[in-house]
């Protein structure tokens, strides 16, 4: 069962053909991961599924639901997670906000209220800080909650970021290169957290990432992008198996194959 | 002065989001005060006229520039129209009648609309694009000010073209407001509403979104922040913050709603004066707002002391200049060596005393 | 149709000394991407050294080497002092540091015009009147806006021409790449300090010999913001082209429109022109429109 869709994505920029006619299909549980070279679009594709690019042509549906040319903040709103490859962070706030405001776009309370911190502000302010505890305990950052993000090393900014995605208690989750810039501990807790993310919470994850062998162990499915296309799909047996794959992806000779 | 966390154990989420989270701010919260209503019974008239009453007044001002510029990252050049814009507003309602409380706020509302009008360019752009639309503000209200004042005031009440008006005596409740000592409580009092709703707000839902705007606009945006609703809302709540200023300014400090008063020197020094207290903290704008007011009345003190030391006369041109050049060195300064302000140097204090005497 | 034909010409001539206030702008803002807020500070200073020299004696050439000398020198001071340290931090601080900058000069200002009072630039450049049929100028604005044209080429003679040029536009274009390629952005920022305190004493003579040498001039300076924003930030046409139509639309409208109003026309009309530019258009009509990735 399909959670999210894309469909035929077009998109261009001047006379870069970025995405020519992309399909994407996304089902219910399932982690998908999204390979490439360097500037085969995948980075495009999640900016166009999560609102920030606007296709020239095809569509984007979330739970059945056209979100195609919506705006950032309201693709977010329908139930888009992500995090970035270049991480994005607040700096200026602490680890504890910066995931509270993962919790924004479910809180109710208007300035009146929060100027006020009466009431509903203040009792659901309380909430959200509980639920963001949660998801501290479950990164395992609970030393560092009162720290500015800006001082943080990538590793533990990957994190936040990660959390604060799930504090959107989003429907899908699309990680943009979370193992980027990380060693290989944190890549392996990065990874639990990805699986343990898909396995505890239900949440079907898009997955964007170079390093293969993350890649191969914890996805179900692997898309594979070359020059704004899709070149294979499968298994990750299947696509490791791929002549087209290994050809555009790992730079071997089509005569070597 | 310890700010000791030590042995504080919070057991609900309430208590620990509570504004003091330790038992010593509170206690130093209540003694500053204890601070400030002591003050008043000792003070001499120099003291409220060129001190107390400005400080209180102005703060209010720094503090709704901090919330746009400091914590939502929407620089303002034009602060002093705003204030402008509800100094005037509060004076010509009060003339027409309307109670002093309502008319401050008014006042406030005012600023709020006007503010949201020179914002609306804030949807598209940003940064420096942004900080212009706010400059033209600063040339644009004054005139008009000085257009529509005339209109609306009755004649006999506006002196001198008709853009400087005395506002009558404030009453509150059917007490005058009159005395040094009575217009000093009420600005405090006003004052500290202000700053537990500042407060308030950067500690919850909208306070972080604007940081988060501040930070990373485009992350904030696929977070789901409706960034467009919470730039205006800043540029809303920031000119409200003036003002109110700006009605407190002209009816306990100036006594005189005058256009010349908030120009853009006024808008400039107020920016000053949050960069060196401490862009995005509360504290910083008491800290700056206290810098502004005190530089100038030390430099005239040490000034005249040391020039009559050496015997000769040291005009006010002279330490108009001085204080010009203090300013504008340290602005450049603490940019380069501490671009969060006075408000790091406390909190590098504090974090000092934090687990004192041991300092692991 | 002659009132009108007045109010234009002198129009054209103030504007193009609007732009050359726009061009030192432009000159800062192209290679560091900071607005500066100082600019009509720095003309203000470069005026009264030029006016302060030839109030001691100084002939001509002597007043305007001192001017080159003092503008040089701040220049240079300037960047090296506050923006080479600033490098890096976010560009609304660099911003604000100008505004500090501002603030610093004109305290130097005040003293020093309170030591020594001067009025007036003096070159000895003619005053008369000069009369083109229907419309009588003054022949130090001609002058004045000769010289700016004059400038305008220069400076683009050298981005278009010159291997410090090439740099520049290599700078504008992507600082982080430009400095991989070994071009010394210190250096370069020096440059266009320097190059923008030349720019402001060439302004602040001609505007210190037209209004005076007082802090109206420091005004003055920041007409150029509207200028700039309506011409783009990083465009010398665009620069020259809003800032004759800054000045002639000011001159015009405040011609039929101040005996209406009473006054003051002048100098709120930029603003508003800029204010509904920024709506209309907010990256004026020569600049470019950043576009954002993720």
């Amino acid at each position: 069962m399909a959670i999210l869709e894309a469909r035929d994505v077009h998109i261009a920029f001047g006379g870069v053909q970025a995405l020519q006619g992309v399909d994407l299909t996304l089902n219910e549980g399932e982690i998908l991961a999204v390979i490439g070279p360097n500037g085969a679009g995948k980075t495009t594709l999640m900016n166009c599924i999560s609102g920030w690019y606007k296709p020239d042509k095809g569509r984007i549906l979330l739970e059945g639901r056209d979100i195609t040319g919506l705006p950032a903040d309201k693709v977010a709103a329908a139930g888009i997670g992500r995090t970035f490859q270049n991480t994005a962070i607040f700096h200026g706030l602490t680890v504890l906000e910066n995931i509270m405001v993962g919790a924004h776009l479910w809180m109710r309370s208007n300035f009146l209220s929060c100027m006020l911190y009466w009431n509903l502000a203040q009792k659901e302010e309380i909430e959200v800080r509980e639920f963001a505890e949660e998801i501290i305990d479950f990164l395992e950052i609970e030393h560092i909650r009162r720290t500015p993000a800006g001082a943080l090393p990538m590793g533990l900014r990957r994190r936040v970021e990660l959390g604060r995605a799930l504090a959107m208690r989003p429907k899908v989750l699309l990680l943009d290169e979370p193992m980027a810039g990380l060693n290989v501990e944190e890549k392996e807790d990065m990874a639990r957290f990805v699986l343990d993310v898909n396995e505890e919470w239900g949440l079907p994850v898009i997955l964007i990432e170079h390093d293969m062998g993350v890649v191969m162990d914890i996805s179900d499915r692997v898309m594979v992008l070359d020059y704004g296309r899709k070149i294979a799909e499968g298994t990750p047996d299947e696509v490791r198996q791929n002549p087209k794959v290994i050809n555009a992806y790992l730079g071997v000779q089509s005569e070597a194959v | 002065m310890i700010y000791r966390e030590t042995g504080v154990h919070h057991t609900t989420y309430r208590t620990d989001m509570a504004l003091f989270r330790v038992p010593l701010a509170r206690w130093s919260v209540a003694g500053l005060l204890v601070v400030a209503v002591v003050i008043p019974f000792f003070a001499t008239d120099y003291w409220f006229s060129a001190i107390l009453i400005p400080f209180l007044t102005f703060t209010i001002a720094t503090l709704g520039l901090n919330l746009m510029t400091g914590y939502a990252g929407q620089v303002s050049l034009g602060h002093a129209a705003f204030i402008a814009v509800g100094g005037y507003t509060a004076t010509i309602l009060l003339i027409y009648d309307i109670p002093f409380l309502a008319a401050v706020v008014l006042g406030g509302l005012m600023a709020a609309l006007v503010g949201l009008v020179f914002g609306i360019p804030s949807a598209r752009i940003k940064g420096l694009y942004l900080a212009m639309a706010t400059l033209a503000a600063q040339f644009v209200l004054p005139w008009a000010i000085s257009r529509v004042v005339p209109l609306v005031v009755p004649t006999g009440l506006a002196v001198a073209g008709g853009d400087t008006v005395y506002p009558p005596r404030p009453n509150l409740f059917g007490l005058e407001i009159d005395s040094l000592f009575e217009r000093y409580f009420v600005s405090l009092a006003i004052l500290v509403v202000m700053t537990v709703f500042a407060m308030n707000l950067v500690r919850t839902r909208v306070g972080r979104a604007w940081v988060a705007i501040r930070d990373h606009d485009v992350a904030a945006k696929i977070l789901g922040v409706n960034i467009t609703h919470y730039k205006l809302l800043a540029f809303a709540i920031g000119s409200f913050y003036a003002g109110v200023s700006g009605a407190l300014m002209v009816f306990f400090y100036y006594g005189v709603a005058h256009v010349g008063e908030f120009n853009l020197d006024l808008s400039l020094k107020l920016l000053g004066a949050i960069i060196i207290g401490g862009l995005g903290s509360i504290i910083g704008s008491f800290f700056g707002t206290a810098f502004i007011i005190l530089l100038p009345i030390f430099l005239n003190i040490s000034l005249t002391f040391l020039g009559n030391a050496a015997g000769f006369q040291v005009s006010s041109g002279i330490i108009a200049g001085i204080e010009n050049i203090v300013f504008g060195a340290l602005v450049v300064v603490l940019l380069i060596v501490e671009p969060l302000g006075l408000a790091k140097f406390w909190q590098n204090v504090k974090d000092y005393f934090r687990l004192w005497p041991f300092s692991y | 149709m002659d009132f009108f034909l007045e109010l234009f010409v002198n129009g054209l001539l103030t504007g193009v000394l609007y732009a050359l206030i726009a061009l030192g702008l432009v000159l800062i803002y192209k290679a560091s991407s900071v607005l500066n807020l100082a600019v009509g500070e720095m003309a203000l200073l470069a005026s009264f050294v030029v006016a302060l020299a030839a109030n001691f004696g100084a002939p001509s050439w002597l007043a305007i080497l001192a001017g080159v000398v003092v503008m040089v020198a701040f220049g240079y001071f300037v960047e090296r002092l506050a923006f080479r340290p600033l490098i890096g931090q976010p560009v609304i601080s660099l911003i604000m540091a100008t505004v500090g900058i501002a603030l610093f000069l004109r305290g130097i200002y005040f003293i020093l015009s309170n030591k020594w009072p001067v009025y007036l630039v003096d070159l000895g450049l003619p005053v008369d009147s000069l009369n083109l049929g229907p419309v009588s100028l003054l022949s130090s604005s001609v002058v004045g806006g000769l010289v700016a044209l004059l400038l305008f080429g220069l400076v683009g003679y050298i981005y278009a021409r010159t291997r410090t040029g090439l740099a520049l536009r290599a700078v504008s274009d992507n600082q982080t790449v430009a400095l991989s390629l070994g071009i010394s952005i210190d250096h370069l920022w020096a440059v266009v300090w320097i190059g923008a305190g030349l720019v402001a004493l060439v302004s602040g003579i001609v505007w210190g010999q037209r209004i005076g040498v007082q802090f109206g001039i420091a005004i003055l300076g920041l007409k150029g913001l509207p200028v700039v924003f309506l011409g783009g930030l990083d465009s010398m046409v665009g620069a020259l082209l809003a800032g004759i139509f800054i000045g002639v639309a000011e001159n015009v409208v405040a011609g039929y429109l101040d005996p209406l109003i009473g006054g003051g026309t002048k100098e709120f009309l930029p603003f508003f022109i800029m204010l509904i530019a920024l709506w209309v258009r907010p990256y004026g009509f020569f600049g470019r429109e950043i576009i954002e990735r993720v």
